[in-house]
């Protein structure tokens, strides 16, 4: 009995040795006892990032990272909505002017047409240093440390942490300007150079020049951008340089708040361009250098990757306005406090959402998203459909924090197919008046509360809320789904749906030229089994119209080629925007957009290869106005064309749903800006209190396990004892006799 | 021996090939190198002139397996599959297609596989064992007859199933280890406890059974009987005469599997977030990483054919009679 106990007592010592845990009264915590009590945030990533270099990296997994180490000229203001741009390392918003053919200044308020270029010219603040980085580090005699290494001094070099010596150099204007070079180099494929190169003057040129000298033995190790020059962009001294486009693109402003435009020492770019380096995989793609409040200290994308202050940054300081209700909810309780507030942020990779739910419900991670399977434990719906915690959420003082996104979620009609899009005047108002019917037979409210948790709005025309031209209430009600009835825009009957169907010549569903059923396809992304449901709510969606619908499921790579050559008739697909401007919307259904037969040999977006002469027009009218009253009005008018054509079923933007520890303070979320960390506060104490107190180990169950394996096994050991110490044959006494 | 081992090396040379042919055919049905690139470049603002020379960059602007531009047998070397396959026979991996090197995160994900992969197998090899031969002796007990209903129950449990329950109770619910992670030097022990006892776990079922046919077929050979004739106890008899003389096939199911420990788990892996080879895969897959995947299915070849050579010397260490020529 004396052994046994001794084990039972073993067990209990050994576990929390294994568990490696500093803290006896917690075994479960996945950081590493050092960090307890510390000032870090714990965050979740799902997706490894692909590129951290900023002239490549685009997706949000990636930007979350980039956002908080590079700093472009311009960022946005973190209280204020509308988003609102404010100087990052710029003095200023960029001083732009226009110019004419020949090279003349011309006003403000000059037509367009008259405008050949535009000018902005961005002044940097003095005085702001980089990151320390082995790239910047010098010998006493002035020579560079590292831009040169051997096989010698690479064989202790495994990350970037190796290198004993780092320095800093403060930021200049050619750091920017080397940036935007960058764009067009031909090893580097960035996303966005398609794009630019329209409009940056020389970009295209330039592109064609490196691609030449890359073909020298030297231009395969490193091209030295600062040797090549490129006309549309300058120096004009140390702290400011210029950038001239083509025409006139205002919103060319908001890609200067993007990481694309943020600085790149040429330094860097030198030391990364070592055959060394590159083989251990210590590249710019993988070690960001920047100027922003933190730095990437450590780069494991399969387990995690850390954050840390940026010794060299300061001078940036939390906002002192924001918008009304900010100040009740605490969102200025720190302002004019100098930023960042956090030392370090761990992001750890967890693929699976049941343990990241779980760790965040343990308190191991500071924020959540929230999973359909764990909607219903997390979220509740009171009074007029407002949501909030649950209790159980509540007891552990977890918040909600809910956002509308700037995007949205549509089915379009490829306008090609002669179904949906219509051959001839006659064959284009029949199909008009099909995609109407359809537009009010599938009850977008109801999709939203079944498959989306509530979690969006209905859409009445492709621009989000949050973006100037969105208009809310009965002036935003698109009356051809809707009408207004008792203050509120309610879906039309069915009724009206169906004589719709009847003008297109589909009376109850039968297409009256041959007396069939009417059959649409709809084009999807090969789903998940638990995507069927949603599929067979759409089929019946429309079959309230008699129209059968079959589902064409297919991998995304064809689904994208089919989409590129306008062979489907009826697709989902969705938009978020690249910046808040209305524009970022209304030119996925402008005509020179359309993706089917685009010889333009430049990216398209108009999956649905819509086409209106009218709005052609206006959107090449409101593109380049400033917003006002006017631009509205020409918004107001390009939306109303858009809802009688109906190349999209509206379709809804989603809401954001996040949870939030009592102890993360200055959340207010969006996915415009996302250079947001630097604002968060956590209050590490009271979350190692909570932590201790949700996470107290429970040993009863090794007991119990314990004691029935040995009541279990006592019989055969019993047993095992007797047969070991029986005879093999039994002696029979009378026998012997 | 040597000449039966260089011999089989060589024969494994054509299976290679044909692995990676495979791999190759299978992968570019489903993918097309525009959409490798589309993949890689984002979908938003890409134009054709970025795809292409995204392709020309990464090598796949040419074509897939016989170039017709070309005479003589640069009809086959100047082709996708002969470039991206040849520099692999030396394990030269290349690079990913987001221009990371591959041979790199290969040795440096290996040790975390192992460290999940190496425990699970050999505790699990003396657990089964133990539990078979524990059944083999109790034998028409009470047992043996719910060792076996238990070893069905744990076989008809799916995999996944271990793994959130494990997770639910031991983690979430009782507080005693962390629900997933990794970390590193002995701070990793306590990452390891409950995906190794899930490993064991959920494997036992099937082992065990298996396990035990084995030894039962054992137990009624002559060499027993004579064994327990000259007074042996029970338990000598099967730990030192049954188990050796069962390890052919013992051996035959878990050497060749030893040299693909070092693969990972593709689902434990994920759930546990190990930074193992295992995860690198699946990321890989889901990434449309065709260098990537081409090595992960070429290294698990050559492993696959490294267990099953090892699985033939070892007999020549377990079995006297057993010659390799």
């Amino acid at each position: 009995m004396i052994k046994r106990i001794g084990a039972v007592l073993l067990i209990y010592a050994v576990i929390p040795i294994l568990t490696g845990c500093g803290d006896p009264t917690v075994w479960n915590n996945p950081h590493p006892a050092s960090e307890s009590g510390q000032n870090i945030l714990y965050s979740v990533f799902t997706e490894r990032p692909k590129h951290l270099d900023p002239v490549q990296s685009y997706s949000s997994n990636e930007i979350q990272f980039t956002a908080q180490i590079y700093q472009p000229p311009l960022q946005y203001h973190y209280l204020k909505r509308p988003f609102t741009l404010i100087p990052g390392t710029a003095v200023d918003l960029p001083k732009v002017t226009y110019y004419d053919l020949n090279d003349q200044p011309v006003s403000d308020g000059a037509a367009t047409d008259g405008i050949a270029y535009t000018q902005y010219e961005v002044s940097i603040k003095p005085g702001i240093f980089y990151q320390p980085h082995p790239a910047f580090a010098k010998s006493a005699q002035g020579d560079w440390l590292y831009h040169q290494l051997n096989d010698q001094d690479l064989a202790v070099v495994y990350k970037l942490s190796d290198f004993a010596i780092m320095d800093t150099r403060e930021l200049t204007a050619y750091d920017y300007v080397y940036q935007i070079k960058r764009l067009a180099h031909p090893k580097l494929h960035s996303p966005i150079y398609g794009l630019m190169a329209d409009y940056i003057v020389g970009l295209r040129d330039y592109a064609a020049e490196l691609r030449n000298a890359q073909r020298s033995p030297e231009g395969q190790a490193f091209l030295d951008l600062r040797e090549y020059f490129l006309s549309g962009v300058g120096v004009i001294d140390d702290y400011t340089y210029y950038i001239r486009i083509r025409g006139k693109y205002p919103q060319f402003i908001y890609w200067l708040a993007m990481p694309f435009f943020s600085p790149i020492p040429w330094e860097a770019d030198l030391f990364y361009s070592q055959k060394g380096l590159i083989e251990k995989n210590i590249t710019l793609d993988w070690y960001p250098v920047g100027t922003g409040p933190y730095m990437l200290t450590e780069n494991n994308p399969n387990l995690r990757m850390v954050l840390e202050r940026n010794p060299n940054f300061y001078g940036e300081f939390y906002p002192e306005e924001g918008m009304p209700g900010d100040l009740e909810s605490g969102l200025l309780n720190d302002a004019g406090k100098a930023i960042p507030f956090i030392d370090k942020i761990v992001f750890a990779r967890e693929r699976e959402g049941i343990p990241r739910w779980n760790k965040f419900l343990q308190g191991y991670y500071d924020a959540s998203g929230i999973g359909s399977d764990s909607f219903d434990q997390a979220v509740q719906l009171v009074g007029q459909g407002e949501a909030t915690v649950t209790d159980e959420m509540a007891e552990q003082g977890i918040r909600l924090e809910t956002t509308v996104a700037v995007s949205t979620f549509y089915i379009g009609f490829n306008m090609l197919d002669p179904v949906v899009g219509g051959t001839g005047e006659k064959g284009r108002e029949s199909a008009r008046k099909l995609r109407q019917a359809i537009s009010v037979a599938v009850d977008y409210e109801e999709y939203i509360s079944i498959f989306a948790n509530g979690r969006g709005l209905s859409a009445h025309g492709p621009i989000a809320p949050g973006v100037p031209g969105y208009r809310s209430g009965k002036a935003g009600m698109n009356p051809v789904v809707y009408e207004w009835v008792d203050g509120e825009a309610k879906r039309k009957s069915l009724q009206v749906a169906r004589k719709l169907m009847a003008e297109a010549g589909y009376p109850n569903g039968i297409d009256r030229k041959t007396g069939s059923p009417l059959t649409l396809y709809f084009d999807v992304v090969a789903r998940s089994t638990e995507d069927r449901s949603m599929l067979d709510w759409m089929r019946k969606q429309f079959q309230k119209l008699n129209i059968q619908l079959v589902v064409r499921s297919t991998d995304y790579n064809r689904f994208q080629d089919k989409i590129r050559k306008g062979n489907a008739q009826i697709f989902e697909w969705g938009w978020h925007a690249d910046y808040p401007d209305p524009e970022n919307f209304l030119f996925l259904l402008y005509g020179p957009q359309r993706k089917a037969n685009n010889s333009s040999g430049s990216s398209a977006n108009n999956a649905a290869n819509y086409e209106n002469a009218e709005y052609d027009r206006l959107f090449e009218q409101m593109k380049d106005m400033d917003n006002g009253i006017l631009r509205q009005q020409i918004i107001d008018r390009m939306v109303n064309i858009l809802r009688h054509d109906s190349p999209w079923l509206w379709g809804y933007h989603p809401k954001d749903y996040g949870l939030y520890h009592t102890w993360f303070n200055n959340v207010k979320p969006n996915r415009i800006s996302n250079n947001n960390m630097k604002y968060y506060r956590i209050d590490s104490l009271l979350r190692e209190q909570k932590r201790r107190e949700w996470n107290a180990p429970v040993l009863w169950p090794i007991t119990l396990l314990f004691l029935s394996l040995m009541g279990g096994l006592w019989p055969a050991v019993h047993a095992f004892r007797r047969h070991e110490k029986s005879a093999a044959i039994k002696s029979d006494a009378s026998s012997l006799i | 021996m040597l000449t039966y081992i260089v011999r089989r090396i060589l024969y494994a040379i054509p299976i290679l090939i044909g692995v990676n042919l495979i791999t190759f055919m299978l992968f570019f049905v489903v993918n097309t190198p525009d959409d490798m690139a589309r993949m890689q470049l984002g979908a938003k603002y890409v134009t054709p002139e970025a795809i292409e020379n995204w392709k020309i960059e990464r090598g796949y602007d040419k074509p897939l397996v016989l170039n017709e531009n070309k005479d003589g047998w640069k009809k086959f070397t100047e082709t996708i599959f002969f470039e991206k396959s040849i520099a692999m026979f030396v394990f030269d991996f290349g690079q990913s297609d987001d221009g990371r090197d591959i041979g790199f995160e290969i040795r440096s994900r290996m040790l975390p596989s192992l460290a999940i992969a190496l425990p699970v197998f050999v505790l699990g090899l003396a657990v089964y064992i133990t539990c078979a031969l524990t059944m083999v002796f109790f034998r028409t007990t009470y047992i043996d007859f719910w060792g076996l209903v238990l070893c069905v129950a744990l076989m008809s449990i799916s995999g996944l199933f271990y793994i959130i329950a494990g997770q639910f109770l031991m983690g979430k619910l009782w507080h005693l280890v962390p629900i997933s992670g990794f970390g590193t030097g002995l701070d990793v022990i306590k990452f390891l406890v409950l995906p190794v006892i899930i490993g064991v776990v959920s494997s036992a079922g099937a082992n065990t059974r298996w396990y035990r046919t084995i030894f039962l077929e054992e137990m009624g050979k002559e060499y027993v009987r004579t064994a327990r004739a000259k007074g042996l106890s029970e338990h000598l008899v099967l730990f030192r005469h049954v188990l050796k003389n069962a390890l052919i096939p013992i051996l035959t199911g878990a050497v060749v599997v030893v040299p693909l420990l070092f693969l990972g788990s593709l689902i434990v892996e994920s759930f546990f977030g190990i930074p193992g080879l295992g995860s690198y895969t699946i990321d890989a897959i889901n990434s449309q990483d065709f260098a990537v995947v081409r090595a992960m299915v070429f290294l698990g070849s050559v492993l696959y054919i490294v267990g099953l050579i090892l699985t033939d010397v070892s007999y020549t260490f377990v079995d006297p009679r057993i010659r390799l020529r």
